[in-house]
Order: C-alpha cells, then structure tokens, then sequence
C-alpha cells in the first residue's frame, strides 16, 4: 500500500502523469469506489485492499478525453479488460501509465450485505464485522468473489511498473467452465427451467452492461426507442432473455472474464455463466483465445477459417 | 363436424441476394412448391444478418428463423458467409443453452442453381417446427402490440 502511494506520489509530482485512477473508501463499510486524483494532497485517499472490487479499465475511455497522461492501478484481471480495449482503440496506450499491483482476491460484499455492518476487517483467516447486533466473524476462505474462486493467476497483461514481480506466478485456481458444464449436461427443459427463474430476477438496471469493459459502445442498442421493450416491465419471466442473450452476445470473443457483471448484479444472476459459454465454444471450436491477452490481431468472431463447423451440427449444449 | 385445429407454424427465411434468394426464385419459375408460412426477407448477404434480427422475429412471434446463404466459398462478397457461420455458430450455442429448441434456427447453403434444395430445404425445415408447435419462450409480449 505505502508502496503504491509512493510509486503514485512521485509520477505525480514529477510530471510523469496528470492524474491517478485508483480506489478510495465507499460510502458503506467495506465498499470501495473509483475515484480520480489529480494532486499528492487528494492521493492520501487512495486506498488499495482486497474490497477493491471494481475494474477500473473502462474509466480510462472517459479519462482519454482529457488531456494528459492518466495513471492507474490495475489488478491482473483489469489488466486484460484494459489490453483489450487498447486492442480495439478505445484507450491509447501512449496515453496511460499503469502501475500492475498484485492480487489476492477480492472480498464480496455481498457476504455483509442486509446484516446492518458498522465496519469490516480482515484479521487473519477471518473476516471481522462490527453490526449493529455485535461482533461477527466469517471464513476467509468463504468470503471472495465467484470470479476470485476460480482466479486464473497473477499474470497482468500490460503495465509499466510492476509493484510485485514475484506474484505475476500465483497459479490458476479450480475450473471456471465446471458450472457451465454441468447447465450443459442438463436437459433442454432443466436449463429453460435454470434461465427462467434467474432472469426473472432481472430489474433491468443496466449495472452489468454499465459496469462491463468491453460494453462501451457511445451509443447501446438498448439505450434507443427501437425496442418496443424500453420503459415495461416485463409481463413473463423470460422475457428479458433478449437483453441477456444479446448483451453476452455483443461480448463474445471481448469478453476477458473478469467476473464485473455478476459482481455487479444487484440481483445476483450470474450473468458469468453466459459469458463463459461463449468462451468455452470459442476455445472448443475455434482454438483456445483469451481476449486482452494481446494488444494486436483479430478476435474470434472477426476471424474465419475456411472449414469451421457449421451452425447447424455446432456443439450446442 | 369438428374443424381440426392445425398449427401453421411462422417462419422467417433470411434469403442473401445473390444465391439463396435467386435460389427461391428458381423454385418458383420452376413451379415446386414450399410451404407459404415461410416468409422470405432479402438481404444482400448472410452476413448482413445480426443476430438481433432473428431474435426480434422470434419475440414478435416467428416460430422458427432459417439463414440461407451462397456456399461457403461462393459469397459474392468473398467472406461475408464465412462470418455469418461463426456469428450463427455461436448464437444456436447460446439459445440452445438457454433452453430453446435447437431445431427451430437453422442455416443452410442454398445456391443461386438450387431451387429444388431450396423447395425441399423449406419444406424440411417447416415440417420440424410444425413438431415442435408454437414458440413461446422467445416470445415478447411487450412487442405485440
């Protein structure tokens, strides 16, 4: 932490950089937000902890529009999400100075939510919250994010200074396909079953689309009066499969898995589970592809080999 | 006397320009015939198609979505088909893995000389949707007004 504020401190001041992307405390205890500072005196606010949930690739777009250089702090899953929008022009990279920090899994804040938390710690293998009803402790172990269950290691895509050379070989965890695998080898009827009832949950609030990196088209085809849809609520429990399918859809081969939208969902839907199914069959049919792996080439749905499996036969479920 | 209920399933046909759709002229001209819920929308390649298209036709209502294209090989834009087969590939994947029935989207090869494929193509198609009867999960009811 003293090391970041430092490193940030000094680009800071020696005109390296105009301003610093990074975290500072939320409103509610244990909520961390992403905030700009453009001064030494505002960076003693940063902070960096394992409740800095948010990526914060997709504020550079915005940050892009102002002059100067913007510094920002990358966890490694955020550093794909970033190496991909720079694979797609959306951020220049002449034009951002990443400082790579290690991770060691975020915390979900869903684990506190609706128990009346004061504040929250980590103390050891615990997780330590003060509620308004007393003391509580939780298992670490328990407490990360889905995403953070199944990390796929410390590497960082892209950065200029890497804080923690000796973390960038934390291994891969568990297996992110094992749930889609297993909806897979459900019936036709099951999986219906499965997606009605989750998205029935849908509010339509839009924070995963908000949320996701490489959801930043300027203008979004659900933003327009095109879709008879807009501003009704919906009337049967899948009818919001159309935001689903076609948000997951517009991601595929962009989609770098780095777990925002579920983490987002005010009504936990784990929209992962669509994402990785388009990963899943890229990798399957079209040779293993990670997006944001590399600032160059083509993705997988603008690319085509002369044989590829036809529509019909593909592997479907 | 009772009159039978038969279901008539709708089916959009996304035809390309330069071989699916000449494809379905040629039917005609040469008197075979297809069933007539097929509804044919000319495009000028199969991969003008976004995915969006056949899922707004399944919300308001199609029972089942065909893609016809040139022959991969053939497009008369070279590569266009090419991209619509990965598009569709990945699509069917996800609506079959959401729980719609696989057999109601399809994408066949029908080129400008096959007016008889074309005939059975639809007739083939129709016939399978006409099983499954009407398709209510894609449905938007918010759409139908």
């Amino acid at each position: 932490m003293q090391r970041i504020k430092e490193t940030l401190t000094h680009w800071l001041q020696s005109g390296q950089v105009d301003r610093v992307l990074g975290w500072k405390e939320g409103d509610m205890p244990g909520l961390r937000e992403p905030a700009f500072f453009e001064n030494a005196e505002e960076l003693k606010s940063l902070c960096y902890d394992a409740f800095c949930g948010p990526n914060l690739s997709k504020f550079l777009i915005a940050a892009g529009e102002k002059d100067g250089v913007t510094a920002v702090v990358l966890k490694p899953c955020d550093s794909y999400s970033l190496n991909e929008l720079i694979r797609e022009n959306r951020v220049q990279r002449d034009r951002v100075k990443i400082l790579a920090v290690p991770c060691e899994g975020n915390i979900d804040p869903r684990v506190f939510e609706n128990r009346g938390v004061l504040s929250v710690s980590i103390e050891g293998d615990q997780l330590h919250l003060t509620t308004l009803y007393g003391e509580e402790n939780e298992p670490l172990a328990r407490c990360f994010l889905e995403r953070c269950t199944v990390c796929r290691g410390g590497r960082h895509a892209v950065y200029d200074e890497l804080l923690c050379p000796e973390a960038e070989e934390t291994p891969q965890k568990g297996d992110r396909f094992e749930a889609v695998r297993e909806l897979e080898e459900k019936s036709e009827e099951e999986r219906y079953a499965f997606w009605q009832e989750t998205f029935s949950r849908c509010i339509r609030c839009n924070a995963c689309r908000n949320a996701c990196p490489a959801c930043n088209c300027r203008e979004c085809v659900f933003d327009g009066a095109a879709l008879d849809s807009r501003q009704k609520a919906a009337a049967v429990p899948f009818e919001e499969s159309l935001f689903h399918i076609v948000r997951a859809y517009h991601v595929t081969g962009r989609c770098t898995d780095c777990g925002e939208c579920s983490r987002v969902c005010p009504s936990h839907i784990p929209l992962h589970l669509l994402n990785r199914k388009m990963i899943l069959d890229i990798n399957t049919l079209y040779g293993p592809y990670q997006a944001g792996d590399s600032d160059k080439g083509r993705s997988p749905l603008t690319d085509y080999t002369p044989d590829d499996c036809e529509p019909n036969q593909g592997k479907g479920a | 006397m009772p009159v039978k209920e038969s279901f008539t399933p709708k089916i959009v046909a996304f035809c390309c320009n330069w071989c699916s759709y000449a494809g379905a002229d040629l039917a005609g001209s040469s008197r075979l015939s297809y069933p007539a819920d097929v509804k044919i929308i000319r495009v000028p390649c199969s991969c003008r198609v976004n995915p969006m298209f056949l899922l707004r036709a399944f919300q308001k209502g199609a029972d089942g979505v065909i893609l016809c294209g040139c022959h991969p090989g053939d497009c008369h834009y070279s590569t266009g088909n090419y991209y619509a087969r990965r598009r569709m590939t990945l699509l069917f994947s996800m609506l079959s893995y959401l729980g719609i029935e696989k057999e109601r989207t399809r994408v066949e090869w029908v080129s400008a000389a096959e007016g008889a494929r074309f005939a059975s193509v639809m007739n083939d198609f129709v016939g399978t949707v006409q099983k499954l009867g009407p398709c209510r999960r894609l449905e938007d009811v918010r759409c139908k007004e």
